[in-house]
C-alpha cells in the first residue's frame, strides 16, 4: 500500500487547533500498552504510509510513518539489509511513525544504537498545523536543531511524525547464539570482560540461569570469537525463535501480570536479583513486581539509573521517572514551542505534559 | 527575541560585576590579551569582544552566566577555538566564556566502558588516557589533537570513522549544562536512555545556543584488534565513486573511506610522499576494522572488488607504519594545499553518494566560471564533502568571491539532495545558506525552540539559525539575479 494522506492529516491537526480538541495519535495500536493512558480524539495515521525512497548503496530509507515495519523488512530483506535497531514487530502492526515515537529498539540496540540513532530525518505536522521537514537523508547533517532525533522516546507529545529518513545496515553474514549456564552476578561478570573486547556480540540476554550471547558478522570473526569464548552452540531455529522471544517480549518471563519495571542502568551494574531478566548486555534489568513508582523510584538510586513502569500497572498515575523542576520546566518550554495548545498525546509521557 | 540593543551595562559596569563572582585572574579585559580570541578557526570572521573569562570551577561559570543573564549580556561559550564556522566568533557587546580550564578527567570506569570528563578535555586526550584498558573514545574530527570534547558536543562533530562508529550524538550517555538561567541540569544518565524527551540528541549539535556543558559522560569502545587501509587509484572519478557504492552494497561497513580528486592528490603527495599516484583523477583510502579474522576476509574482499571496477593502482598496508603513512596523505591534505595555494577555504556540504559525479562536474563548472581552482576532500562513506576553494586573500575581491563560490556549491548540496554542513556547523557563516536548507515556518520552529530554552537570547546570539527578516531579503537578493 502506499498513500500520502498528509493534507488530510494538516486538516486535523488545524481543525483540533481551532477546537482546542486533544490528538491521540494512532499507528498500528500496537504499543497502546506503553506510557499513560491519553484521552482524545483519534489521528490515525495507519492509510499513511508507503516506502518514499530506498537506495540500498546509500543504506538509506525514506517511508510514511504508518508503514508497518515488516513492509520496509520485507523489502530490505531482498538487498540483505535491515534495520539496525531490530525493533519489535508486535504481529505485523507495529509502524515505523511509533516506533520512533517511542524510541523502540530491540536486543541489538547496545552495539548497532536505538531508532534514535539510525533517524537521519524527518517529517512532522507542529501544533500550529505546519508541516515541517527537518533533518534529512544524509549520514551527516548539523544544520539546525536536530528535532528529527528529538522525537524518540516523546511518545508523539511534540507533534505528528509524517515520514522518517533512516540509516540502514547490511545483514551480517553469520550469526551464532553461546548460551552459558551461570548465575546472574557471574553472567554480569563475564559480560562485562566481555564487552571491553573489540567481538561481533550483537545480543547479550541473562534469564533462567542462562546467559545467551549472539555473534553477528563475518564467518571468520563469530566462528574464531565462538572457539575462544567456549559455551554452548545454540540450534540455528532454536536461537531465531529465542532472540523473537526477547525482541517482541513473548518470551516467559514476560507472561506475567504483574507490573513489569524497566530499570534502564549501566551495564556493569550488580546484579538485581535472580527473578529479574537482564537485556542489553546489563544496560536493562526487567523487574516483576507489585510496588509504585515512588518506592522503585528510590531503588533506582543507588543504580544510578532510571525506572519506568514498562507493562501493567496503574497507568493513570505516573510511569516514567520524574524529574527534577528546573528539567521539567525545560520540558513544558519545549513542548510548548512545538504544540503551543497542547493538543498532541497530553499525559501520555507524564501527567503535566 | 531580543539582541544586543537591549543591552543596559557598560564595559566598566560588567567588569565590576565579573569582579564580584571571579578571581582577578579570570577576566581578561586588555586589547592585546583579547586579541587571539577574536575569532576561531574561520579566521575571516573576526570580532572583539568586550571580556574573555576564563572561570576554574563549575560554581564560578555558573555566577557568570547568571549575571549574563540578570542584565541580558550576550554569552559565547568557547573550547580551543578550532571550529570552521565562526561558531566561537564573539560578540562585540558581549563575554566569551572559555572553557580552557576545564581540562581534567574526572573519572574513567572501564567496565561500564564510559569516561567522565570536563568539556575542556581535549577529544584526542580521552583515547590516550584509555589507551591502556584496550578502549578509545571514536569520533575523530581531523582537529583531535587541539579540539575540545565540550566544542564537539556543541558541533556534533564527526570524523573519518563516523559512517561506522557514529557522531558525538552516538557516542554521549550525559552531560551537566549550565541553562540559559544558570540552573545546573542532568541530561541523560549512565544507561543507554532515559525518561522525557530525548534532549541530548537536541543538545549535541546545537552549537552553544541552547546551554553550556560543564562536564559530559562519553562512550568508550573497545579498540579495534587490528585494521588495515587499501588505497585504490582510478583514472576516472565516476569509477571510484562507483567503487565506493559497490563496497557498500556488498554489505561491507569500512571503518572510513576517504576519496580526495586529483589537485588533492597532487598536493598531498609533495607534500608527504605517501605514495599516491599522481597521475590517478581520483583516489579512494578504504580502512578496514575489526577482528583479525573480519579484517582478512573483508580486505581481499575489498582489494578484488576495486581491480574488478577497472582501479590502476591498488596497494593495502601491510603494517602499521605502511598504514599510517598511507592516511597521513589524506590527514594532511589541507596543510598540503596550503602549500599550493597563497589562502584557501574549506567548504563542507553533504550529498548522498549517488549524486559524487555530478556535483565534481558542476564544480568544476563553477570553478571555470568563477576562476578559482578548487580541490577535493571527501569522507566518501557518509557523504561528506570538504571542497577547498583555492584563493589569494591579497588580490582585492577574491574573498567575496570565493565566499559567494562557496555559498553556491553549498545550494547545489541541498539541490542534489544533501545538506549545507556535515560536520562543521552553520555558526556565522552559514546563516546565509539556511534558507536553503528551510523554510521559514522551520526557521521559525527553530527559533521557538531557542526561545525555549533561552528566551532572553543571551546564548551566543546571532549564531546557527538566521533571522527571518534577513533570510527573506537573501531570497529577494536571489530572485533578483
Amino acid at each position: 500500500m502506499n498513500k500520502d494522506i498528509s493534507s488530510e492529516l494538516v486538516d486535523q491537526v488545524s481543525a483540533a487547533k481551532s477546537t482546542l480538541q486533544p490528538l491521540n495519535i494512532v499507528g498500528g495500536g500496537s504499543k497502546e500498552f506503553l506510557g499513560r493512558v491519553s484521552e482524545g480524539q483519534p489521528l490515525h495515521m495507519r492509510e499513511h504510509c508507503g516506502i518514499v525512497d530506498y537506495s540500498p548503496s546509500e543504506l538509506v530509507m525514506t517511508a510514511r510513518a504508518g508503514t508497518p515495519l515488516v513492509d520496509l523488512i520485507d523489502l530490505l530483506d531482498q538487498h540483505h539489509q535491515m534495520l539496525a535497531f531490530e525493533p519489535p514487530l508486535y504481529n505485523g502492526q507495529a509502524t515505523l511513525g511509533g516506533t520512533l515515537a517511542t524510541n523502540s529498539s530491540g536486543p541489538s540496540r547496545p552495539w548497532r544504537g536505538a531508532v534514535r540513532d539510525s533517524v537521519l530525518g524527518i517529517r512532522l505536522i507542529n501544533g500550529e498545523g505546519q508541516h515541517l521537514r527537518f533533518g534529512g537523508v544524509v549520514m551527516k547533517n548539523v544544520a539546525g536543531y536536530d528535532l528529527s532525533r528529538f522525537q524518540a522516546g516523546a511518545m508523539g507529545s511534540l507533534g505528528v511524525i509524517t515520514e522518517v529518513s533512516f540509516k540502514v545496515l547490511p545483514k551480517p553474514a553469520t550469526e551464532k547464539t553461546l548460551t552459558f549456564e551461570l548465575s546472574q552476578a557471574d553472567a554480569i561478570q563475564k559480560l562485562t570482560q566481555w564487552q571491553k573486547q573489540p567481538k561481533p556480540i550483537s545480543a547479550a540476554v541473562w534469564v533462567d540461569g542462562v546467559l545467551s550471547i549472539r555473534l553477528s558478522g563475518a564467518q571468520r570473526a563469530v566462528d574464531g570469537t565462538s572457539r575462544q569464548w567456549g559455551g554452548e552452540l545454540m540450534d540455528e531455529k532454536e536461537a531465531t525463535l529465542f532472540w523473537e522471544s526477547i525482541r517482541e517480549q513473548t518470551h516467559r518471563f514476560f507472561h506475567d501480570s504483574r507490573p513489569l519495571w524497566r530499570f534502564s542502568v549501566k551495564s556493569s551494574l550488580a546484579a538485581t536479583g535472580d527473578d529479574a531478566m537482564v537485556d542489553w548486555g546489563g544496560a536493562i534489568r526487567w523487574v516483576r513486581r507489585e510496588a509504585s513508582l515512588p518506592n522503585m523510584v528510590q531503588q533506582a538510586i543507588p543504580m544510578e539509573g532510571q525506572v519506568s513502569l514498562y507493562r501493567n500497572g496503574d497507568r493513570e498515575a505516573e510511569v516514567f521517572a520524574p524529574l527534577p523542576t528546573p528539567m521539567k520546566q525545560l520540558h513544558q518550554q519545549i513542548k510548548r514551542a512545538m504544540d503551543p495548545y497542547g493538543i498532541f498525546n497530553p499525559g501520555r509521557l507524564y501527567s503535566w505534559l | 527575541m531580543k539582541d544586543a540593543s537591549d543591552i543596559t551595562l557598560t564595559k566598566p559596569q560588567i567588569l565590576v560585576e565579573l569582579g564580584r563572582v571571579l578571581p582577578t585572574n579570570c577576566i581578561i579585559e586588555d586589547e592585546e590579551t583579547l586579541r587571539p580570541y577574536e575569532c576561531d578557526g574561520l579566521s575571516v570572521y573576526c570580532e572583539m569582544p568586550l571580556v574573555v573569562v576564563i572561570p576554574e570551577t563549575v560554581q564560578q561559570l555558573q555566577a557568570v552566566v547568571r549575571l549574563c543573564h540578570q542584565h541580558a549580556i550576550p554569552l559565547v561559550a568557547r573550547g580551543a577555538g578550532t571550529g570552521l564556522c565562526a561558531g566561537a566568533m564573539p560578540h562585540a557587546q558581549g563575554v566569551v566564556v572559555s572553557l580552557a580550564r576545564f581540562n581534567r578527567i574526572i573519572d574513567i570506569d572501564e567496565d561500564a566502558r564510559t569516561a567522565r570528563v570536563q568539556p575542556g578535555v581535549r577529544n584526542l586526550a580521552i583515547s590516550e588516557a584509555v589507551g591502556e584498558f584496550g578502549l578509545y573514545y571514536a569520533p575523530d574530527p581531523s582537529s583531535q589533537i587541539a579540539c575540545t570534547i565540550g566544542g564537539n558536543v556543541a558541533e556534533n562533530s564527526g570524523g573519518v570513522h563516523c559512517l561506522k562508529y557514529g557522531l558525538t550524538v552516538h557516542n554521549v550517555l550525559a552531560f551537566d549544562m549550565l541553562t540559559a538561567e544558570g540552573d545546573l541540569v542532568t541530561i541523560g544518565h549512565q544507561g543507554l536512555d532515559g525518561a522525557g524527551f530525548d534532549l541530548l540528541a537536541l543538545l549535541i549539535g546545537s552549537e552553544g545556543m541552547l546551554g553550556i556543558v560543564t562536564e559530559i559522560t562519553v562512550k568508550l569502545l573497545p579498540r579495534p584488534e587490528v585494521a588495515q587501509v587499501v588505497m585504490a587509484a582510478f583514472d576516472d572519478v565516476e569509477k571510484a565513486a562507483n567503487a565506493v557504492a559497490d563496497i557498500i552494497g556488498a554489505g561491507i561497513i569500512p571503518g572510513g573511506l576517504e576519496m580526495m580528486d586529483s589537485h588533492a592528490i597532487r598536493a598531498a603527495e609533495e607534500y608527504c610522499h605517501a605514495g599516491y599516484p599522481i597521475d590517478a583523477e581520483a583516489l579512494l583510502l578504504c580502512e578496514i576494522d575489526g577482528t583479525l579474522e573480519e579484517v582478512q576476509e573483508h580486505i581481499l574482499r575489498v582489494e578484488n572488488l576495486f581491480r574488478q571496477l577497472g582501479a590502476i593502482a591498488v596497494r593495502t598496508s601491510n603494517n602499521e607504519e605502511e598504514r599510517m603513512l598511507l592516511w597521513k596523505g589524506r590527514k594532511s591534505a589541507f596543510p598540503a594545499v596550503g602549500r599550493i595555494s597563497p589562502d584557501y577555504y574549506c567548504m563542507d556540504g553533504t550529498i548522498p553518494r549517488s549524486q559524487l559525479s555530478n556535483v565534481l562536474k558542476r564544480m568544476n563548472e563553477m570553478s571555470e566560471q568563477y576562476g578559482l581552482r578548487v580541490a577535493n576532500v571527501f569522507h566518501a562513506g557518509d557523504g561528506n564533502l570538504h571542497p577547498l576553494i583555492l584563493f589569494d586573500a591579497n588580490v582585492p575581491g577574491e574573498l567575496e568571491k570565493t565566499e559567494e563560490f562557496g555559498g553556491k556549491i553549498l545550494e547545489l548540496c541541498v539541490e542534489v539532495g544533501g545538506c549545507i554542513t556535515g560536520e562543521h556547523g552553520v555558526g556565522v557563516e552559514k546563516l546565509r545558506q539556511m534558507h536553503a536548507q528551510f523554510n521559514d515556518e522551520e526557521l521559525s520552529q527553530f527559533h521557538r525552540i531557542k526561545e525555549a530554552f533561552d528566551p532572553k537570547g543571551i546564548l551566543n546570539p546571532g549564531k546557527g539559525i538566521p533571522v527571518l527578516k534577513r533570510c527573506q531579503e537573501y531570497r529577494s537578493i536571489e530572485a533578483a539575479k
